[in-house]
């Protein structure tokens, strides 16, 4: 019988990936195990291997096709007894692909997700030309230029260098700059946050990357007791000038501990400044400020938001002020609010309100610590009603501190209470459908803006 | 180099150096027993020899940092005893206007690095100051000082493997004063040799005495100009006794009255330094009571300024959270 071999998912939020290389050939015999192709991701490139025995009867996707979905059969495998020369059957790959219109499109160039169309106009002179970026490559140019701006800038952390960041932010960069200013260190994390807090006690300017935020709990007390804490034990004599940053918040299907958001969490602590930006061009120009900023900044980064495509203003030194929200999107009925991945969803919630002739103001936090509650003031004091979204747990989240903060400085003018959508108060939990509940979703934010408008 | 051991200016500089923490760690104790500093507070009485040993060995520009056991590691780094005591009072004439205390104060200009209250969280941040002299190219040296107890925190590993995968120039002093707060090192550690700590990194360690000044300074100078030569990290291991509890609630009954006695007739730093100085005729009785009394004085003084230093202004409580 035939079997389809399907196009892998090589990453817990791969969608799709270009098809590099075949390596069999029509017609050749392949044990499991094998390695049969080499499918490029936007992270790295990884090979398959066959999962089963038999011949490879047809290559369904031609090599170098690009935006191949994950899921797609990519090939057909005829099992031990079926004739190697009968033609294609269409039935069982049918069966296994009730999405037919997927395996279809698949040699499509299917975009990555566009970002919409919200740009921080007030910030990008009037007239500058904007190119379309991920905010993975925002990153990437923000690091380069401040590291070729400032020697004292360098970078390090678990795979920054040969491997070219696991996920691939700091593609590049060691071919420009050498391994002595980008470092692949041990896995090690309570001892390289440490080191490179001690190399900015002697005024470098350490960027130091955690591959994910989960691993920086081994490193959280320097973070907080070193790295926070010593300009003010100081007396003003000497601090941390320094950016940890790394993806943080739930990637996709990588369950409890691999799934955690800490936006809360660095909040908290004076001392710290927090950054966690949606947009590539807030990415980039907020990284600037972090690495030029003398006191040690948390970059809150999300794997999800790492491919999104937005554009970013082409500007010799685009650097944005940390502490500031912006209004991305105007409207006078109710103010949504977040950071990060959610924006995704308010920017949306807000197009379905729209049908329903709400006009929603949409706010993005931007950064976190100093929290610029008096733009979300001042939206509240116009529209009369807010939602706050994350995706982080609900207690003691940035969502509680924004409903104290607004209850107590615009409490006359809200029309119903503060509303909040966050993750639901329990570890992540793998299974799919259970992943989805964890996490705030768009009818989550439906229904919270409709308790708060009454309809 | 011109410093030798033998010289009879550098034995009297020791003296003088270790004197100053005995009495000031003495003061101090008083001062706190009297309710004017708050509190921790860790003295450093009977480990005189290793800092001002370790002191002696570098050069201006090297850097130190400790934990919270730093008293003494201040004085010899040359801090003034004034502004160090006015920090134990929390007043605004300390190092850190009285927002630090006992465990961390901090001098730039002096190149002390602290000061830091968890124990072992100095190793990764001294390791990186090494780090900053390497990536700078000079040829500064960092020492990074813990104790036994510290020996046993995860970090340091991780600070020793990094060290020696990049050769960093940091010598790991281990004060190993033999309690971790009341827990002694048998009861706590597999291998009390500590100075074998990094034999798994390739990081070469000795065991040195620690009440022996002149011995501290002869094992910190090989180690220190090891790391000056980018050999990469090296490891003495510091045989020294705290006569004093681990701060100033540890009624220390974990050990007995005749082991304290022991190390301070037979082993007491100070006084043993103090009669070589005699025997050698490196100073006379009527020299060494000038010292005394020119110590007493800077002690006194010391204690005066920390009490009539004014509490810091209320406002100082808003200040350098950020930079």
């Amino acid at each position: 019988m035939s079997i389809p071999i399907l196009m892998p998912a090589l990453s817990p939020t791969m969608e799709e990936g270009t098809l590099a290389k075949w390596l069999v050939k029509e017609g050749q015999s392949v044990k499991a195990g094998d390695v049969i192709a080499e499918i490029e991701t936007d992270k790295a490139t990884m090979e398959v291997e066959a999962v089963d025995e038999g011949v490879v009867a047809r290559l369904l996707v031609a090599e170098g096709t690009e935006g191949v979905k994950v899921n797609t059969p990519i090939a057909e495998l005829e099992g031990e007894g079926a004739a190697v020369a009968a033609p294609p059957k269409a039935g069982p790959v049918a069966a296994a692909m009730p999405a037919a219109p997927r395996a279809a499109a698949a040699p499509a160039l299917a975009p990555q997700s566009k970002g919409d169309a919200a740009t921080p106009s007030d910030e990008i002179p009037p007239g500058t030309a904007m190119q379309d970026q991920t905010v993975r490559e925002a990153l990437r140019d923000a690091m380069a230029e401040e590291m070729r701006r400032d020697n004292a800038v360098f970078l390090m952390g678990e795979e920054v260098g040969q491997y070219q960041g696991a996920y691939k932010i700091s593609q590049g960069l060691l071919e420009e700059f050498g391994p002595k200013r980008v470092i692949d260190t041990p896995i090690t994390e309570q001892g390289f946050a440490g080191l490179g807090v001690g190399a900015s006690f002697a005024g470098l300017k350490p960027i130091v990357e955690f591959m994910t935020w989960n691993f920086a709990m081994q490193a959280i007390d320097q973070i907080v007791n070193s790295a926070a804490k010593t300009l003010y034990m100081a007396g003003g004599q000497m601090g941390s000038p320094i950016v940890f940053r790394g993806p943080n918040g739930a990637a996709a299907r990588v369950a409890a501990q691999h799934s955690q958001n800490y936006a809360a969490w660095y909040a908290h602590v004076p001392g710290l400044k927090v950054v966690a930006p949606y947009f590539a061009a807030d990415a980039k120009g907020l990284l600037k400020a972090a690495i030029r900023d003398p006191n040690p900044v948390i970059f809150l980064e999300n794997e999800i938001v790492y491919g999104k495509t937005f554009p970013v203003p082409v500007m010799d030194d685009f650097v944005l002020p940390i502490g500031k929200a912006r209004v991305v999107k105007p409207g006078t009925d109710i103010t949504l609010v977040s950071f990060s991945v959610s924006m995704g969803l308010i920017i949306e919630a807000a197009a379905e309100l729209a049908k329903d002739g709400i006009d929603a103001e949409i706010i993005d936090l931007r950064s976190l610590r100093p929290l610029d509650t008096a733009t979300v003031i001042a939206s509240v004091k116009k529209t009369n009603r807010l939602v706050v979204v994350e995706e982080g747990w609900p207690i003691c989240s940035i969502s509680s501190e924004i409903a104290a903060q607004v209850q107590g400085e615009a409490f006359d003018w809200l029309d119903a209470p503060v509303m909040r959508v966050t993750g639901k108060d329990v570890p992540m939990p793998y299974a799919a459908n259970l992943e989805k509940l964890a996490l705030p979703s768009l009818d989550d934010v439906m229904a919270a803006a409709r308790a708060a408008l009454y309809r | 180099m011109s410093k030798t051991a033998s010289n009879a200016a550098l034995l009297i500089q020791f003296y003088r150096d270790m004197l100053l923490i005995r009495r000031f760690e003495e003061r101090a104790g008083q001062l706190y027993g009297m309710g004017l500093i708050g509190g921790f507070c860790h003295l450093y009485i009977g480990q005189e020899a290793v800092v001002v040993g370790m002191q002696a060995a570098i050069e201006p520009g090297d850097q130190v940092i400790t934990a919270y056991r730093d008293h003494g590691h201040m004085l010899a780094a040359g801090m003034e005893p004034d502004g160090v005591m006015a920090e134990l009072t929390g007043r605004s004439g300390g190092y850190s206007r009285g927002k630090g205390g006992s465990m961390h104060m901090f001098s730039r200009e002096k190149n002390f690095y602290g000061g830091h209250g968890i124990v072992g969280a100095q190793v990764p941040l001294g390791t990186g100051l090494a780090f900053a002299n390497r990536y700078r190219g000079n040829d500064r040296v960092c020492l990074t000082y813990f104790g036994d107890g510290a020996a046993n925190q995860g970090q340091v590993y991780e600070s020793f493997n990094m060290a020696a995968v990049w050769k960093l120039p940091v010598v790991y002093v281990i004060e190993n004063n033999q309690y971790a707060m009341g827990t002694a090192i048998q009861r706590s550690t597999s291998e009390t040799h500590l100075h074998k700590r990094g034999v798994s990194f390739n990081i070469p360690g000795e065991e040195v005495d620690g009440m022996d000044v002149e011995a501290v300074f002869a094992a910190g100078r090989k180690a220190v100009e090891h790391c000056r030569r980018g050999e990469g990290p090296y490891i003495l291991e510091m045989k020294t006794y705290r006569y004093r509890g681990h701060s100033m609630s540890d009624p220390a009954k974990y050990r007995s009255k005749e082991e304290v006695q022991e190390m301070r007739e037979k082993h007491d730093p100070i006084e043993g330094l103090r009669a070589r100085m005699l025997a050698a005729g490196a100073i006379d009785e009527a020299g060494l009571k000038a010292i005394d009394k020119e110590i007493k004085d800077v002690v006194a003084q010391s204690a005066e300024f920390a009490q009539m230093s004014p509490e810091p202004d209320p406002k100082e409580l808003w200040t350098d959270v950020y930079a």
